[in-house]
């Protein structure tokens, strides 16, 4: 990890958008949103504000030159409010003034008027009254209707998940500098500069290359910068070019929190038949999406649900359906996983009733199922190199499951007040991004004179270590020190046209294109080297640890010596590459195709200890086995691997999002909404990674790792239900996450109360 | 109100004309640009702006005491005459942009990079702080201490476990450098040096007792000079009204000794208002009377937090919730109030007259809380959503105290299920001077959900505040009479 920025950040040194010096005249931006969820604007009335000391202007829809219009994949999203309001935290307008308290002073000196009208908050509500952003999708495999009846046993019943705030730790925010003719270069916390400068040119009537977006590092994303992070850019760069001035827009984050969308909730119902055996022979699913206000990125997201709706397992027969959503809350947005884990929670709760009904462990039924080579997805695919039982199989012996079972259920009989629980959690993930026209990356490197090194690609560092990796690839191709690298910050003028960096595949596009452009160089360096040698063969030039060898023979000549002659023979020291993942494709129509380059396979054990006098738990251990393939930085994917694995415990413990029946979000602020601490973690977290098998479609054969270990938390939540199970045997237990401290004890008492000693009720529901 | 701020600031001595309700964050990133410290939340709940606060302590200012705080509920007044620490402070080289490859990180800094316990990178100023925070202040390191001194710091990326291995191998490093157990003892002379000499922090530390002395502070002011704002920890003024402050006249109870005293008088415990929570953990009469009150602190905020939120602080913001508040209505509190002519004492389960109203007058300020000194058995019970640096759903305590079977004298509270924190006083009446029983206690519950009244919130809803008061009032009970009580008649 030498080689990265991880100094940098010890000694407050790396900077972040709102860390950057400031030029002169900045102004400092603040948005004013609506506080209602559903409405029509009266009237929006700045002429007070704009007299407050030290503002220059308050700008409106009215003011924008070009497209009012953000949406990526629906044009359903305006950057300012027009004429109506759809869910509160919505922009309606931007005040600009020398200073930010100067800005804050003036927002409530704007008249915004607003009649208000009914806001919907539920998405089965809205799906019944056709509030849907796309048609449904849905997913079949083999058929469903015909099997019900060959079931031996049919389980129902409905699963719910909540939201997620991603909190990544450094707020949405962008820093717009004019240009000349009214050009703006715009540095952003955002995942995605290509569709920033792409919204951006069309909101001001620019083309795109009148517009550049850069991106040094983001304090954090998890999905929320992907789509999120537009709004802030382009309301900066509309400030920055109207006023011809810089302009800084840095969300507080109680603002980033009540204004920016989260991980979709979801409320499903299943139905799944298996025979005594337990053997899974059925399964139907109904996802109902709850996107909010606008398209967003939903319907990519509702898509993967779908891809992930059988988890590990092999489903011989499946129809899934999914609605996407439309009602009066913030535009949910990609987190970690994209709908995959919202899908995967289904078919293990659904498991778990199974299990229960069969009287069986839910972890005979998983193991029974378990996805193998050859084996198809509902989506048509065929799983290749399948890993999933030997990431299981290597799980159970190598951490004894046999003996930890042992241990749990003796600690069970033995407490009265405490119960453990146990579960297995096997993840399943395709990795590629399921728009197939994003699976592609680029990267420029540029050598030196001096024979150093400077690569730029499309990828953004958000933490996940991608310039670390990418370093890693160029220093490994021209096989040179690590410290002649540099990465450089993401700027669509160096790299044009690039993807996002999400879907875990920053490493994959980008480190492939990087790799191609070094091996291009290489192979100039080589025809060189070779007449430098007065060698014949540049076939037979190899540079290993900065020597030049010829025919596997040592030479005199190292890289530092090299490089000048390359340059004085006027040679090109400089490469562009592009990568573009072969066979991937996808057919709507159908709802078949291979989508997914390949699948990230592993397991976890989860084993927890829930008190069951106050409701409360700890996590006792989460113990992994995820097939990695080579690492390119194994103390990366190690970070990576145990940073999902606590978010994921997040979502379904701890952290719940809560809106009022108004859609005014409550849970706003860091007080109300609660992440994980250093406390709230795994006391034992471990991660063994198996390093087998080869992967055409990483660089040097590793797989992505940024999303799948996400989904492992969510054997924390089954194993809180199995010691849930354990204190009240007969209860039926409700699906609903995030499983909190409260929901767990009214799961506990919440059936007995008017039997409880001492709760001085005689009629519980009339309290 | 153009009266000049003096301090230090790292290496640099610091006249600041800015307001002293301006918070230390903005001016560091604003006024100074040292922008290494950076804004998480602004509510204290993040750690992504500690910094470290010096303070002349021991030895009539021979010796600084370091603490770390949160800087965005810091106001800069109360910084006046101390040694203000940022991230740049810790490891001056940092000025040196250029070379900064070749220059060494403080042994704090170098295991967070070795574990790769740092991915995005913006909490990581606020651990390094944090940790150097505990270094300094600690005098004796262990690895469950340590990993409490960073509570405070949320990092959403790394999932903690690299944290962890690193705090673990930056203590064993340390203490290598010593040969028996004992020597981890640190005592308060010569500590500071061995930080030098170890490299944790800086060389120009050691100048600061002396610079610092040389700094008279003026004072800002009378605390109970009626128009102005007092300000004791500020944990919870500058989250609900940071513009307010930035314009207020304050004056700030740090500035008075007498509010920091500690003493024993006629049976009692008087501490005085202004005494900070973590403090409270080395008071010497509370570690050996009511060790449950010290073992319970951790489930209190956050060290940060904890560093700056006063005793006196957490009563008069009458929050129904504060957990000090509900430990010191069931140890049987009493306030002294002073004004100008005299003391007043106010039991403090007649304190709250309703939400957020006390029976204090205009001019009183909350001078000290005395604590009878009593033989008795002490618990304290908190259900939070998180368990650390949280606010709890609803919280209890218990004081008892219990001859030959039969309960001489009990004190309950509650907090979060009424609009004022909650002395139970119908149900510790039951209990008062009767023998024990399993019925005695379901009587006792019985009229506990008389006394309250809780709502629903984002907190949780009323049946659950219902049913989870009871359940840590039978917690209380477990613990007190672990024979006496079966559980499974209670589930």
């Amino acid at each position: 990890m030498k080689y990265s920025d991880l100094d940098l950040h010890t000694r407050g040194q790396a900077r972040f958008v709102d860390d950057l010096p400031e030029p002169e005249g900045l102004l400092h931006a603040v948005v004013l949103s609506s506080p209602a969820a559903h409405g029509r604007i009266i009237r929006l009335d700045a002429g007070k504000a704009v007299e407050t000391d030290g503002v220059h202007a308050v700008l409106t829809a009215d003011d924008i030159p070009g497209a009012n219009e953000i949406g990526t994949l629906v044009a359903d999203e305006p950057l300012l409010a027009e004429e109506t309001v759809h869910f509160i935290g919505q922009p309606v307008a931007l005040i600009l003034a020398d200073s930010e308290r100067q800005a804050r002073a003036a927002l409530p000196r704007i008249d915004l008027e607003i009649d208000e009208l009914p806001a919907l908050v539920d998405p089965r509500e809205a799906k019944a009254r056709g509030e849907l952003i796309v048609p449904p999708r849905t997913f079949c495999l083999g058929d469903v209707e015909a099997t019900w009846k060959e079931c031996d046993l049919v389980v129902e019943g409905t699963v719910d998940s909540g939201a997620q705030e991603h909190l990544y730790l450094e707020t949405q925010g962008s820093l717009a500098l004019p240009g000349e003719r009214g050009t703006v270069r715009v540095i952003s916390s955002t995942q995605r500069p290509t569709g920033v400068q792409r919204v951006i040119a069309r909101l001001l009537g620019l083309a795109m290359h009148q517009v550049e977006v850069e991106v040094t590092r983001l304090g954090g994303a998890f999905g929320g910068k992907e789509d999120q992070a537009t709004a802030w850019a382009a309301l900066a760069a509309l400030g920055a070019v109207i006023r011809k001035a810089p302009v800084k827009l840095v969300l507080h984050r109680q603002e980033d929190m009540i204004f920016t969308g989260k991980r979709h909730p979801y409320t499903s119902d299943f139905r799944i038949g298996l025979n005594y055996g337990g053997r899974i022979l059925a399964y139907e699913v109904d996802f109902y999406q709850n996107a909010g206000a606008a398209a967003d990125l939903s319907p990519a997201i509702l898509e993967r649900t779908l891809f992930h709706c059988t988890g590990s397992y092999f489903v011989p027969n499946v129809k899934a359906t999914a609605y996407c959503c439309r009602t009066n809350l913030l535009p949910n947005t990609a987190f970690r996983g994209f709908g995959g884990p919202q899908g995967m929670f289904v078919i293990e709760a659904a498991l778990f009733k199974a299990a229960v009904a069969l009287g069986m462990s839910p972890a005979e039924i998983q193991e029974k199922n378990l996805l193998e080579e050859g084996d198809t997805f509902p989506y048509g695919m065929t799983a290749r190199g399948c890993s999933a039982p030997v990431c299981w199989q290597e799980a159970k012996s190598r951490y004894d499951y046999k003996e930890t079972l042992k241990r749990v259920e003796e600690f069970n009989t033995s407490h009265v007040l405490e119960k453990k629980g146990l579960a297995f959690m096997p993840v399943c993930f395709g990795i590629s991004f399921t728009n197939a026209v994003l699976n592609q990356g680029g990267a420029l490197v540029h050598v030196y004179s001096d024979g150093s090194v400077s690569v730029s690609t499309g990828a953004v560092e958000m933490g996940q270590g991608v310039k670390y990796k990418i370093l890693e690839v160029a220093a490994r191709v021209f096989s040179i020190d690590r410290k002649r690298v540099k990465v450089e910050s993401t700027s669509t003028l160096r790299v044009a046209n690039t993807s996002p960096t999400a879907a875990s595949t920053g490493t994959d596009l980008n480190g492939k294109a990087t790799e191609l452009a070094c091996r291009a160089i290489l192979e100039r360096l080589k025809g060189v080297a070779a007449g430098e040698l007065g060698e014949e063969d540049p076939a037979k030039v190899e540079i290993l640890e900065e020597r030049i060898f010829y025919d596997g023979e040592k030479t005199k000549l190292m890289w530092e010596h090299l490089i000048p002659r390359v340059y004085s023979r006027r040679v090109n020291l400089s490469a562009q590459a592009h990568y573009a993942t072969p066979g991937i494709h996808f057919d709507k129509a159908t709802e078949k195709g291979e989508p997914f380059s390949y699948h990230a396979y592993g397991t976890a054990i989860c084993e927890v200890t829930l008190d069951c006098l106050r409701g409360t738990y700890e996590v006792d251990a989460v113990r992994v086995v995820h097939d990695l393939g080579p690492s390119l930085a194994p103390d990366v994917d190690l970070g990576q691997a145990e940073g999902g694995i606590v978010q994921g415990i997040g979502w379904l413990t701890l952290e719940e999002v809560l809106y009022s029946d108004q859609g005014r979000l409550l849970t706003g602020t860091l007080s109300t909404y609660k992440v994980p601490d250093i406390y709230h973690t795994p006391r034992e977290l471990e991660v063994h990674f198996l390093e087998r098998g080869e992967n055409p479609f990483g660089v040097f054969n590793s797989k992505a790792i940024g999303e799948p270990p996400f989904m492992y938390g969510i054997g924390v939540f089954f194993a809180l239900l199995g010691a849930i199970k354990a204190f009240r045997p007969g209860i039926d237990v409700p699906i609903t996450a995030p499983l909190t401290p409260e929901r767990v004890l009214m799961t506990l008492y919440g059936n007995r109360l008017a039997e409880l000693k001492g709760l001085g009720v005689e009629n519980p529901t009339g309290v | 109100m153009s009266q000049m701020i003096r301090f230090i600031l790292n290496d640099d001595y610091i006249e600041s004309s800015l307001h002293p309700g301006t918070v230390v964050l903005d001016f560091l990133r604003q006024d100074q640009r040292l922008t290494g410290t950076k804004e998480g939340c602004r509510e204290g709940d993040c750690g992504a702006c500690t910094v470290l606060l010096g303070e002349p302590g021991a030895a009539g200012g021979q010796v600084v005491e370091y603490r770390a705080v949160n800087s965005c509920l810091l106001p800069l007044g109360d910084v006046e005459g101390k040694h203000l620490v940022s991230i740049e402070g810790v490891n001056p080289s940092t000025q040196v942009d250029d070379t900064v490859d070749a220059l060494p990180l403080t042994p704090v800094q170098q295991q967070l990079v070795d574990h790769g316990a740092i991915q995005c990178g913006f909490c990581t100023p606020g651990f390094v702080v944090s940790l150097t925070g505990y270094l300094l202040s600690a005098r004796r390191w262990d690895n469950e201490a340590a990993v409490d001194a960073v509570a405070g710091n949320i990092c959403r990326c790394t999932g903690y476990a690299s944290i962890k291995r690193a705090i673990a191998e930056l203590l064993a490093q340390l203490s290598g450098s010593q040969d028996s157990d004992e020597s981890t003892d640190n005592p308060s002379s010569g500590h500071l040096e061995r930080l030098v000499a170890l490299k944790v922090v800086p060389e120009y530390f050691l100048t600061i007792p002396r610079r610092l002395q040389a700094l008279t502070a003026p004072g800002l002011g009378d605390p109970r000079s009626r128009s102005r704002t007092v300000v004791a920890g500020g944990t919870d003024l500058f989250v609900q009204k940071p513009e307010e402050l930035v314009e207020s006249s304050l004056s700030f109870v740090s500035k008075t000794a007498e509010l920091r005293q500690i003493r024993v008088d006629k049976k009692r415990l008087i501490l005085g208002a202004g005494i900070c929570m973590e403090e409270v953990k080395d008071i010497p009469a509370l570690k050996d009377r009511i060790p449950q009150l010290v073992a319970a602190l951790p489930l209190i905020a956050s060290v940060p937090i904890r560093n700056r939120a006063t005793l006196g602080g957490n009563i008069v913001n009458a929050s129904p919730i504060g957990d000090f508040t509900i430990m010191l209505l069931a140890l049987g509190a009493v306030l002294g109030l002073k004004n100008g002519k005299g003391t007043r004492e106010v039991p403090l389960d007649r304190f709250f007259k309703g939400y957020k109203k006390l029976n204090k007058k205009p001019g009183e300020l909350l001078a000290w809380i005395a604590l009878p000194l009593e033989e008795g058995f002490f618990s304290f019970e908190k259900v939070s959503r998180r368990r650390h640096l949280d606010i709890a759903s609803v919280n209890s305590a218990a004081w008892i105290s219990v001859r030959d079977g039969r309960i001489e004298k009990a004190r309950l509270s509650a907090g979060g299920v009424a609009p004022i924190p909650l002395f139970l006083a119908r149900s510790s009446d039951c209990l008062t001077g009767r023998p024990f029983s399993e019925e005695l206690l379901e009587q006792a519950l019985t009229l506990i959900h008389e006394e309250i009244s809780p709502i629903s919130d984002v907190r949780g809803s009323e049946q659950y505040k219902r049913l989870l008061l009871r359940q840590l009032v039978l917690a209380h009970f477990f613990k007190l009479f672990p024979e006496k009580l079966h559980p499974e008649v209670w589930i």
